[in-house]
Order: C-alpha cells, then sequence, then structure tokens
C-alpha cells in the first residue's frame, strides 16, 4: 500500500477500483455518447457510463461510474463543467475523482456545480503528484479520506 | 477569499438562496484556486456555451428554472454557441426524428430561458461570437465571463481580453453576479508562457495542424510561439485572424489552452516580447516531421476506414466571412478544373448568421449554392453528436470536430480536392 496526501477540492470518503488515465480526461469527449445514449436499450444499454474518448486508448470503452478516477488534469471543451455537473446530477458520476496535478478549471467547476447544485457525493482531491499517477493502476483499490490522504493498494 | 460587504451579503443570502448559492459556486470555484477578490466583469457581452436543448441534461435546464424562479437576469446580455439544428444541413428521416424527437427535445424549452435570461439577439447563436457581423468584440484587459474554449482562447490571445477557461453554467453564473474571481488568465503571472514553440516548418504550417501539436504538448500551460512572422506577419489582419482562430480552437480541444502568445503579433507579445516568458520554460520544436506525425496518430474510427465520404463539413469554429469567399471561390475552381457541375460529396460550410447574410449577397452565393454546397449556421459537433454519425463517413478540416466526433479529419487542400472530385 502507498499513501499520498493531495489537497481537498471536494471533501468527501469514497473507496473504489482506480480507472486511471495518464493523459489528458476529455470530460466531453469521454461522458457525451453514455450520456446521450447509455440508456438505450436498442443500442445495448450501457449501465457503466463506458468513456467514449477514442483519443484515450487506456480507458476508452471503459466503466467510467463508481469508479476512482485518476488523472492528471481534464482538458477539451469547456462544456466539461456541465457534463460534470449531469453526471453528478443523474447520479452517474465516478466515485471520486483524482488529480496528479492542481486541478483545472472546468473539473474544478464541475465538482464545485456538483457539490452545491446537486445530491452527489463524488470527493474531488488535487495536486497528489505525479508519482501518484506512476504508481496507481487501473484495478488497483483507492481509499480517499477527508483530509486529502489516498491510500493505494 | 476576501470579499466586499456587498459580496458577503450575497452570499449571506440578502439575495435570496438561490443567488446565494451562485456566489457560494463562485466562490469555492476561486479557491480552489487561490483566488484573493472577486473583479467585475467588464466586458459589454457575456457569452455562453450552452446552445444546445438536449434530453439529457435536464438537470441544467432544472437549474436555470431556478435561477429564473429565483428572478435572476444576467447582468449583461450574452451571445450563445451555434445551434444544433438546422433544416437545411443533409439529414434522412431517422435522422431528423432522433435530433428533434430525442436528442434536441427541450431545444424550444432552453432557448426560451435564453431570451429571459438575455441572448443579445435570435440570429446570435455562433461560436465565434468576436466577428465584426457578430460584434461581441471584447477590448484588450477586459475581465469576460465567457465559455467556449475556441472562444475564450480566441479573446485572450487575439484581442488581449481576461478570461479563465470558465465552464458552462459557471459563465452565466459570473454574469449574473456581475463579478468573477480573479486567478490564472486574469492576472499578469497567470498569462506568463510557460513554453517556447519554435516552429521551423519548411512550409505555413495548417492551423488546425500546429494548434492541436502545441495543445497535445502543453495542455492546460501558455505557450510563445516564435517562428510564424513569415506567414502571419507582424498585423492582425483578417487571415492572421483567421488562421489564429482556427489554431486556436485546436490548441483548446487537444489541449486546454487558455491563452497562447505570437512572437510579434499578438498583443501582448507585440507590448512585452520575451519578458512574458518564465524563466525554465521548457521548449518544443515543430518542423514537419513532428506535424507529420501528429497527424498520422489521429485514430479513424469509421467503420470502413475506406468508404466513401457522405458529408463533409468545414467551418469548425464557425468561418469568417473571408474563408467562406476563399473556400466558395476554391470550390468552384477546383469543380471547373475537374469538370464538374456539382461537389462530390454533399459539403456544408458553417458559419455565423451575420456572416451568411452577408455572404448571400456576393457574387459566390449563387453558384456556391448551384454546385450543392450549403452554407448553414449550424455546429457541426452537436450535429455529429449522435450514434448515427458513427456509421456515417464524415470529413472535415476541424481538429476540434475530429477530436469530438467520428469525423475523419483531412487537411484543407485533401478535403477540397474530394469534395471537388479531384482525389483519385
Amino acid at each position: 500500500m502507498k499513501t499520498f496526501q493531495g489537497r481537498v477540492i471536494v471533501p468527501g470518503t469514497a473507496s473504489a477500483e482506480a480507472l486511471v488515465s495518464h493523459g489528458g480526461f476529455n470530460t466531453l469527449a469521454s461522458y457525451q455518447m453514455a450520456l446521450q445514449f447509455g440508456d438505450l436499450k436498442a443500442l445495448g444499454k450501457d449501465t457503466e457510463v463506458q468513456c467514449g474518448d477514442q483519443n484515450n486508448p487506456e480507458i476508452y470503452k471503459k466503466p467510467m461510474m463508481g469508479k476512482a478516477l485518476c488523472l492528471p488534469q481534464t482538458i477539451g471543451s469547456t462544456t466539461g463543467g456541465m457534463v460534470l455537473f449531469t453526471v453528478c446530477a443523474l447520479g452517474k458520476q465516478p466515485a471520486c475523482m483524482l488529480f496528479s496535478k492542481p486541478i483545472d478549471s472546468l473539473a474544478a467547476s464541475g465538482a464545485i456545480l456538483g457539490d452545491v447544485w446537486t445530491d452527489a457525493v463524488m470527493p474531488v482531491v488535487d495536486s497528489l503528484g505525479s508519482e501518484f499517477l506512476e504508481y496507481v493502476q487501473s484495478g488497483m483499490t483507492v481509499t480517499v479520506k477527508d483530509n486529502g490522504i489516498v491510500e493505494v493498494t | 477569499m476576501k470579499l466586499t460587504e456587498e459580496q458577503q451579503r450575497l452570499l449571506d443570502g440578502s439575495r435570496g438562496e438561490v443567488m446565494a448559492k451562485i456566489v457560494k459556486t463562485l466562490v469555492m470555484y476561486g479557491d480552489a484556486f487561490g483566488a484573493e477578490r472577486m473583479v467585475p466583469v467588464t466586458s459589454k457581452y457575456g457569452h455562453t456555451v450552452i446552445s444546445f436543448g438536449l434530453g439529457v441534461m435536464d438537470p441544467v435546464y432544472d437549474l436555470y428554472d431556478e435561477i429564473l424562479s429565483a428572478n435572476l437576469l444576467s447582468e449583461q446580455k450574452f451571445t450563445a454557441d451555434p445551434r444544433p439544428l438546422d433544416p437545411k444541413v443533409p439529414s434522412s428521416p431517422l435522422d431528423d426524428l432522433v435530433f428533434k424527437k430525442f436528442m434536441y427535445s427541450r431545444q424550444e424549452r432552453y432557448e426560451e430561458q435564453l431570451k429571459k435570461l438575455g441572448i443579445t439577439k435570435d440570429e446570435d447563436y455562433t461560436c465565434a461570437c468576436y466577428l465584426d457581423q457578430v460584434g461581441n468584440i471584447p477590448q484588450r484587459g477586459d475581465v469576460l465571463s465567457w465559455a467556449e474554449s475556441s472562444a475564450v482562447v480566441y479573446a485572450n490571445s487575439v484581442l488581449g481580453a481576461r478570461c479563465n477557461r470558465n465552464s458552462g453554467i459557471l459563465e452565466m453564473m459570473g454574469s449574473i453576479a456581475g463579478f468573477v474571481p480573479e486567478f490564472g488568465l486574469l492576472t499578469d503571472e497567470g498569462r506568463k508562457a510557460d513554453w517556447i514553440v519554435e516552429v521551423k516548418c519548411t512550409k505555413k504550417p495548417e492551423a488546425q495542424l500546429l494548434g492541436s501539436a502545441i495543445g497535445m504538448k502543453v495542455m492546460e500551460e501558455v505557450p510563445y510561439v516564435k517562428g510564424m512572422e513569415q506567414w502571419l506577419g507582424t498585423e492582425l489582419d483578417d487571415n492572421a485572424k483567421a488562421y489564429l482562430k482556427d489554431f486556436g480552437a485546436a490548441t483548446a480541444s487537444n489541449g486546454a489552452v487558455g491563452l497562447y502568445h505570437i512572437e510579434g503579433l499578438t498583443p501582448e507579445a507585440k507590448d512585452l516580447g520575451e519578458s512574458l516568458i518564465r524563466e525554465n520554460a521548457q521548449v518544443y520544436v515543430i518542423d514537419d516531421a513532428e506535424l507529420e506525425r501528429v497527424y498520422r496518430n489521429y485514430p479513424v474510427i469509421w467503420k470502413n476506414p475506406d468508404a466513401k465520404p457522405q458529408l463533409a463539413f468545414i467551418g469548425c469554429p464557425h468561418l469568417t466571412l473571408q474563408q467562406l469567399t476563399d473556400w466558395s471561390r476554391a470550390v468552384l475552381k477546383g469543380l471547373e478544373q475537374n469538370g464538374r457541375k456539382k461537389v462530390a460529396v454533399p459539403t456544408v460550410f458553417t458559419a455565423p448568421v451575420p456572416v451568411i447574410e452577408e455572404f448571400n449577397q456576393s457574387i459566390y452565393a449563387w453558384p456556391l449554392k448551384k454546385a450543392g454546397v450549403v452554407v448553414s449556421y449550424i455546429c457541426p459537433l452537436m450535429y455529429m453528436n449522435n450514434p448515427l454519425c458513427k456509421s456515417k463517413a464524415v470529413l472535415t478540416s476541424s481538429n476540434k470536430l475530429r477530436t469530438y466526433t467520428s469525423a475523419k479529419y483531412c487537411t484543407d487542400a485533401e478535403i477540397l480536392d474530394i469534395i471537388t472530385g479531384g482525389a483519385k
């Protein structure tokens, strides 16, 4: 087990399986298909909220809902925060979001909108350091504590 | 963060619970970035990235209803991103069913909300709100509460305004409150360059490819780009501004660039030169081989990579009048050279409504229409944003459209060759 100390953006606790994106996480590209068409049985209902970003082969088509999403930062469209807010409002959010770098403005917007305007619980911790992303791998168990401590096993 | 007495009163609920939540959101947003105070929004107009009434986004429209029910309107009028639908754009009956009955079923509801909140005009739906014909042109130094990655990076870089890469919803909250937290690109320090990009290409780089390469490399940081003077000159004329519009959109979609400086051209680079570059800035050299590497690494996710193209989109972000004219000339000339009367692939050029209206007065409008090219105000990204398009072979010269959809990227020359029937 290894422990990392980050900064709390949205407080809370969570324990979940890690989903790791070493490249920037494109929020719109990742969520747009699953959000819009994930509930359609005709298209093969996607209850797991699969990542739709073809430019991010590391997590493309992998389930995101309920995972400990580990990433450097988010990138892409400025709808990103609105998308994260909607994900939270619909109860399809990751268990937590863990950033190796200081959080970017779009992810912060989405996380804060989700916290202030919805009932979703999605702790967000940033500034965990590059070593965090070097260590954590998809499938590992990640536990987030209230004080920004993240345990990876 | 230190709030003024008035801001504190708002946070404490002096204008009701909804306004208090808006201010709380802005305060938390600022706290995440170490902002010490709020600063007034000084631009004449705002700009919102949310232009679409998607059924799945009901939580957003419910939130806006909550805001409207509290009688809170934007302190400033604003423009909005392009509409997702235009009946002129080719679509099948199934497309229409999916678009209208399923995907954009909340369009009317949302546009009504925008009217109440304060959109400038019914035709002001465009991502290129800063074009002269649209008129949402901030002054240098203006503080903005905008969202739309391509518009924000343009406003910061080409116009010298100050705006963070705000998210949709947050930008509206800033416009309603009339203030935003001061951090990042709103500060002198935040506008310094973290990267020196040395462009050493042998010919003018494709704007979309150059922006894409830089975005992927610098991510959210600020690049100071050298070596472009031979192609862009030292004055922000229409050609340079159009190039930078497309370049910036690519930096912002393949990365998270909110500001770039072009040596000797963009306003801050002209005034402050290399003093904008941070100590120990990293260096990224771009040559022909690097651009080729970036281009070759774009994934092609058509079901059949060799499929015959079914549709071509040009204009993401929306085209300027000059670009629309140049593309029209090129297409008409190409068709003539190839002995064709109509384009080989159904083609859509996209531009703001006021630009289209001006273009429609030109000598190119009718021949272009006769050649089968549709000129539309649509957002191609929104058009493509449905599973039916996954099975369509759509071409684009926009890296942004390529990034977010299954559209295949071609350089300007390649796509021109294909749509005019010259390609083998």
